[in-house]
Formats: structure tokens, C-alpha cells, sequence
């Protein structure tokens, strides 16, 4: 009952059903239009005939009277398949014929009716049956009574009625089979594409639509609901690996803080013992709360977020402003941090954001960009530069480099190469950059730098909508 | 001064109420954002400090509405909510100035007196003075006991930063916001170094001392004499 309810329900179903509706009110149209013209042709034809005949008994009346009209009448009425006639005088008494129980007052009036009648030589027993006759009044009183039977058009009538009857019955039934039909492929596929998501909500992510390769509409939307899927398979994959990662770069720093609180609670003595373990723990927080900031910074840079505070700015203005910020820091360092930009370079964007990854490749820069080998100068320099439609910070530094295997994971959140373990930091620095070139619409690309690396920024001036 | 403090969290407010009485101040608390709003309409308060989520009525609707009636009193907004664009947010909406949760108390502190001396009438200074230095803003010239300190661009606007707040703690995060106009994090203490080059010509070969450290909260700048 339910399957049956469900397929009357389907679309495709009520689609045939409609279809069908109309379809048979139309071809319902189509025969009555032809039945009615057929009746009027039959019809047409009758009336000529009785007229050919009607003009030729006048003519047979005026060469020869009364007598030669009823003798060609009584000959032609007894023919097979004659016309109808009958000839009245005055008085009404029947001179010839072969019609008997006209209606009364048939011949009261001239012109064409329809009457029912019975022919005289088949008797009293025969059937009634129905004619189109005319009455017409000779001169000297006589009636004449000219008709053919409608047999003919009745028997016209049946041949199409029969057939335009099946041909309704056969239409509704093949309507309903293929509505039937339709909607039962529909929703096999469709039961079969329900099936599958409900599996997929069900926790199986690497579950995939059904696709049948006809390359029809179902598949065209079986095929981007599986690109949907593998976009969410990707990003549930990536989701675990950082909050995989989450867990153990937040749980280290929250194991050294508890570890502290609880040494300096058993072993401190002196008050600052205690000024110390509470400072350290400070500290520790406060790493913490910088590594969930530059987290939660990436999130929304992803999520798109920040795309509502986008304004112009100028490119060389930002890097200017950037070397100005850790030039100093640089030279502490004992690295030379040179600026190369003329302005101006509008573009368009998140200005913190973009400053913000453009500092924080320069501190990377700062951090990792010593030179190992011995003559090679230690300079970073920071260059801003407009392309067509697009526009490009390159950090260059003279340090060890990344290796080429390694140049788009350390993109990844909290990745950090092995040469780099001792140094502060989370790894969320590239993350945050990447984050934000692709808030923009950008790219952000490590190369050789021969030796050392070189970090490219690319934004687009006009980002992505 | 006196202030008041629009906080949901019970024990938040309290510690708040504390530390402040400890440094000196009068808070009073509002545990939502209605009874803030008909607190902070009486006036009588130097500073708010309100947190952006409160029960009744949100801390966004809380100032937009008091700036609506007129009323200028300095706004902090406290908020879990720390992202540059929840900043320009909340700074849209009538707030003065912006600190993201967790924070410190030295540098809630530090903003605080700073926003109280804002609401305070502005002498418009020409020159500040600070024991023997003096910074003429006009000018653009910094002297030590008539003898001239050569100071790059950037130096010049940070020490005019610390001068305009002589006597009060400016921490890293209030440095790099005013004077470099950045609201992220540059992960390493690139300000310390600024500061440090600032000192070696302000007060290296002087026998005094005017940029002082404060530990755990920033600098002031402030005649060791006084």
C-alpha cells in the first residue's frame, strides 16, 4: 500500500498523470470534431440527393400529371435500397408509396425534418428506423414526400464510436503503465540515491552516489553531489588531521603549565619560588592564548569571515610598513632587512590580514634565514610588485631553504620542520599567510632562493567574489 | 576614577572590582546589558569597561544607545570575540577601544587610564616635557638639556606616544596599536627591540633614567626625579 501511495506521490508520476489528462481531453477534441464533420458531410449528401431526386419527380409531374408521378414512384419504391416516397392527394389518402406510420401532421407543412417511420412492404412487425425526408405540396394539392433513410449516417456514427472508445481506454491505460513506469525508474534511482546519503549521514563519508553512465539528468546530479562529497570527504580528512594536531600542540603547553603549577605547589619554599613558577605560568598562558588566536584567525580567514572588512590599500605601503616594523629586530640579529618597493600598488583586501601574513613571513625569514655557509651575505629583503591584475610580495632570505618535498606541507597547520623544533613558535605562521592568500583569491609559494628560500605572495587586485 | 564594568560572569567582575580597587579605582558592576545601560546613563563614570555578550541587551547595543543620547564617557569593550574585524566592530559602534579576552589586567590597566585621561579635556600640547627631555610636535625636534637627539620617524612617533602618556604604563600591544596602527600579534617582541633603540638614544649617556620597564606590562616614561 505505502509502495503504492509513494509512486502515486513521485512526481514523474503526477507529471505523466497531468500529461495524460490533457492529452485525452485533447484527442477526445480531436475525434468529436471529426464525428461531428463526418455527420454534417453525411448529412450534406443525404439532402442532395433527396433534392436530385425531388427535382426529378417534379419534372416527371409536370410532363405527365398526377398518374405518371405515381407510376415512376411506385417503380422506383420498389427497387432495393430506394428512397423513401409517398404521394398524398388532397384529402390525405395515400396514391403511392412504400412508407407507412409517418408521424401525423408530417405532411401538414413543407420543408425537411426528421421522422421515424416503417417502409410498407416489410409490415406491421418491422422496426421503426429514422429518416431525413422533405414534404413538398404539388400543384392541385397533391403532398409528395421525398427521404432517405439515416441507416447510413447511424452506421457512420458506430464505426467511429467504437474505435474512439478503445482509443480513449487504450490511451488512459498505456498512460497510466507509463506513468507507472516512469515513476517507478525514478524512484529507483532516486531510493537509490537516498539510500547511499543516508548511509553517508550515517558517518560513511567515503560512500559515492550511484552514477548509471547514461549521462542523463541523474547523473549530471548524482556526479556534482559526489564532487560535494569528496570536497567534505577532504575537508572532514583535513579536519581531523588539525584537530588532531590541535590536541597535541594545545594539550603540550597545557601539560608543561599544569606540570609547573604543580611543582612549584610541592617543591617551592621561598616566596620567589613561587613568583617564579607563577610568572613561568604566565607565560605559558600566554603562548597558548597566541597559538589559539593565530588558530582561530586561520578559521575565520577560511570560513571567508573577514571578507566583509575589505578595503583598498596601497602594496608598498604595507611592505614599507612591515620592514619599518621588524627592521630593527633584524639588525639585532645580525641580518640586514631591505625593503623594495615603490608605490603605488593598490590593491584591494583585508589590510590587517594581508599585513599580518606578510609580517609573518618576514618573521619566519628573521627566525630561519641565517646563512649557514660562510661569504654569503645575510640580507632578507622584502619586495612588493604589481602584476598584471594581480600583485606580489616576494621575501627573499640567504638561510638553509626548505626542501622541495617539504615546500607545500609546511603550509599545513602546526608543521614545523624538524631544523626548526628548538625555535619558539606554534607553525601557524605559513598557515596563517596561505590562509589568507586564499581568503584572497591568491597563492602563496615557496621556492629556492639558491640558497635560501624565497616566499611568493600573490594576491589578485580585485579579489574573488 | 570611578568605572563602571557591564559583565556577565560573576567571578570575572569581581576579580575585575578588586584588581581595580587594588590600583586605586572605583568599579561597579552590572551583570547585564539593561541595568548597564540605565548605570552607565546616570553617568558619573570616567570609563566603561563592557563585554560584547550580556544577557538582555548585547554590549554593541548597549554603547551604540548611550552614544545615541549623547552621553561620551570612554568605552572599553571586553570580548572572547578578539579578531581584527570584530575590533572594527566593535570600535564602529561607539566603543573607544578594544580588548580581547583572555587578557591581562596590566594591560586592561593601562587602557583604562589611558581612555581616562582621553575623556579628560585635551590641552593641545605642542611640546611635551619630560624631566630634561622635551619632544616639539610641530618641529619634529627632540632635546635633552638643549642638546639635540636625532630620531628617525618612527622613533619620533613612538616617543611622542610615550610622552602624550607621561606617568602611565603603555604596554607592547598599545605601542603597536597606536603607533603602527597593527591589531595582530607579531609573534616575536619586535616592540621590545624598538623600545630598546629608543632608550640607547634617549638615555644612554644621560645620568638619568626616563623610559622605565615595567615588568609584566609594558613602559612608561616618567621623571625618575619625581
Amino acid at each position: 500500500m505505502t509502495a503504492l501511495v509513494r509512486l502515486l506521490r513521485t512526481t514523474a508520476f503526477k507529471i505523466v498523470a497531468v500529461y495524460l489528462v490533457v492529452f485525452a481531453l485533447f484527442a477526445s477534441g480531436v475525434i468529436f470534431y471529426l464525428a461531428r464533420h463526418t455527420q454534417i458531410l453525411v448529412r450534406e449528401q443525404i439532402t442532395e440527393t433527396i433534392d436530385a431526386e425531388v427535382r426529378g419527380l417534379y419534372e416527371q409531374y409536370n410532363i405527365g400529371g398526377i398518374r405518371r408521378l405515381v407510376a415512376v414512384v411506385e417503380a422506383r419504391a420498389s427497387q432495393p435500397g430506394s428512397s423513401l416516397y409517398l404521394i398524398t392527394s388532397f384529402s390525405g389518402a395515400t396514391l403511392a408509396g412504400n412508407v407507412a406510420d409517418v408521424p401525423t401532421g408530417t405532411l401538414e407543412s413543407t420543408g425537411w425534418r426528421e421522422i421515424s417511420y416503417r417502409r410498407t412492404e416489410e409490415g406491421a412487425e418491422a422496426k421503426e428506423s429514422v429518416a431525413l425526408v422533405r414534404v413538398f405540396v404539388l400543384p392541385g394539392g397533391f403532398r409528395l414526400l421525398v427521404g432517405r433513410d439515416l441507416e447510413e449516417r447511424e452506421h457512420i456514427r458506430q464505426i467511429l464510436a467504437a474505435p474512439a472508445r478503445w482509443a480513449v481506454v487504450v490511451l488512459v491505460v498505456m498512460g497510466v503503465a507509463g506513468g507507472v513506469f516512469a515513476a517507478r525508474r525514478v524512484l529507483h534511482r532516486i531510493d537509490g540515491m537516498t539510500a547511499t546519503s543516508d548511509r553517508i549521514m550515517a558517518g560513511d563519508l567515503s560512500g559515492r552516489l550511484p552514477v548509471a553512465g547514461s549521462d542523463d539528468e541523474f547523473d549530471r546530479l548524482a556526479s556534482s553531489l559526489n564532487a560535494m562529497l569528496e570536497r567534505i570527504e577532504a575537508l572532514m580528512v583535513g579536519l581531523k588531521h588539525v584537530s588532531d594536531n590541535i590536541a597535541h600542540d594545545l594539550k603540550t603547553p597545557l601539560t608543561r603549565l599544569k606540570n609547573r603549577a604543580e611543582e612549584a605547589l610541592r617543591s617551592a619554599r621561598t616566596e620567589s619560588d613561587y613568583r617564579a613558577a607563577i610568572e613561568a605560568t604566565i607565560e605559558e598562558s600566554d603562548g597558548l592564548i597566541r597559538t589559539f588566536d593565530a588558530l582561530l584567525m586561520i578559521a575565520r580567514a577560511e570560513a571567508g569571515q573577514a571578507r566583509e572588512h575589505m578595503t583598498d590599500f596601497d602594496a608598498a605601503d604595507i611592505a614599507n610598513s612591515v620592514v619599518d616594523l621588524y627592521e630593527p629586530l633584524a639588525e639585532e640579529q645580525g641580518l640586514e632587512l631591505k625593503v623594495d618597493a615603490a608605490g603605488p600598488l593598490p590593491a584591494h583586501g583585508n589590510r590587517e590580514l594581508v599585513s599580518q601574513a606578510l609580517a609573518n613571513l618576514v618573521d619566519n625569514a628573521i627566525k630561519y634565514g641565517k646563512p649557514e655557509a660562510a661569504g654569503v651575505a645575510p640580507e632578507i629583503v622584502v619586495r612588493a610588485e604589481g602584476e598584471a591584475g594581480s600583485i606580489r610580495f616576494i621575501v627573499t632570505d640567504r638561510g638553509p631553504g626548505v626542501p622541495e618535498a617539504d615546500r607545500v606541507r609546511v603550509l599545513d597547520r602546526f608543521v614545523r620542520l624538524e631544523a626548526s623544533r628548538s625555535r619558539p613558535g606554534a607553525g601557524l605562521g605559513l598557515s596563517l599567510a596561505a590562509a589568507v592568500a586564499r581568503l584572497h583569491g591568491g597563492e602563496i609559494r615557496l621556492e629556492d632562493n639558491a640558497p635560501g628560500l624565497r616566499v611568493v605572495l600573490t594576491l589578485p587586485v580585485q579579489p574573488k567574489k | 576614577m570611578r568605572l563602571l564594568v557591564v559583565e556577565d560572569d560573576r567571578e570575572a567582575a569581581e576579580y575585575l572590582k578588586k584588581a581595580l580597587r587594588e590600583a586605586g579605582h572605583l568599579a561597579e558592576i552590572a551583570a547585564d546589558g539593561e541595568s548597564g545601560l540605565a548605570l552607565a546613563l546616570d553617568g558619573e563614570f570616567d570609563v566603561l569597561v563592557v563585554d560584547r555578550m550580556l544577557p538582555k541587551r548585547d554590549g554593541l547595543s548597549l554603547v551604540a544607545e548611550l552614544r545615541d543620547k549623547g552621553i561620551a564617557t570612554p568605552v572599553l569593550f571586553l570580548s572572547a570575540l578578539g579578531q581584527v574585524d570584530d575590533r572594527v566592530t566593535g570600535l564602529r559602534a561607539g566603543g573607544d577601544d578594544y580588548l580581547a579576552k583572555p587578557y591581562s589586567f596590566s594591560e586592561l590597566l593601562a587602557r583604562v587610564e589611558a581612555l581616562a585621561r582621553r575623556g579628560a579635556p585635551q590641552t593641545a600640547d605642542t611640546v611635551y616635557r619630560v624631566g630634561d627631555l622635551e619632544l616639539d610636535r610641530l618641529a619634529h625636534r627632540v632635546t635633552s638639556a638643549t642638546k639635540e637627539i636625532a630620531l628617525q620617524p618612527r622613533e619620533f612617533r613612538l616617543l611622542e606616544y610615550l610622552m602624550r602618556h607621561a606617568g602611565q604604563v603603555v604596554t607592547r600591544t598599545m605601542l603597536l596599536e597606536n603607533v603602527w596602527d597593527y591589531h595582530f600579534d607579531p609573534q616575536t617582541n619586535v616592540i621590545d627591540v624598538h623600545v630598546s633603540r629608543l632608550r640607547s638614544k634617549i638615555d644612554k649617556g644621560f645620568d638619568r633614567t626616563l623610559l622605565h620597564t615595567i615588568r609584566g606590562a609594558g613602559y612608561m616614561i616618567r621623571d625618575g626625579a619625581r
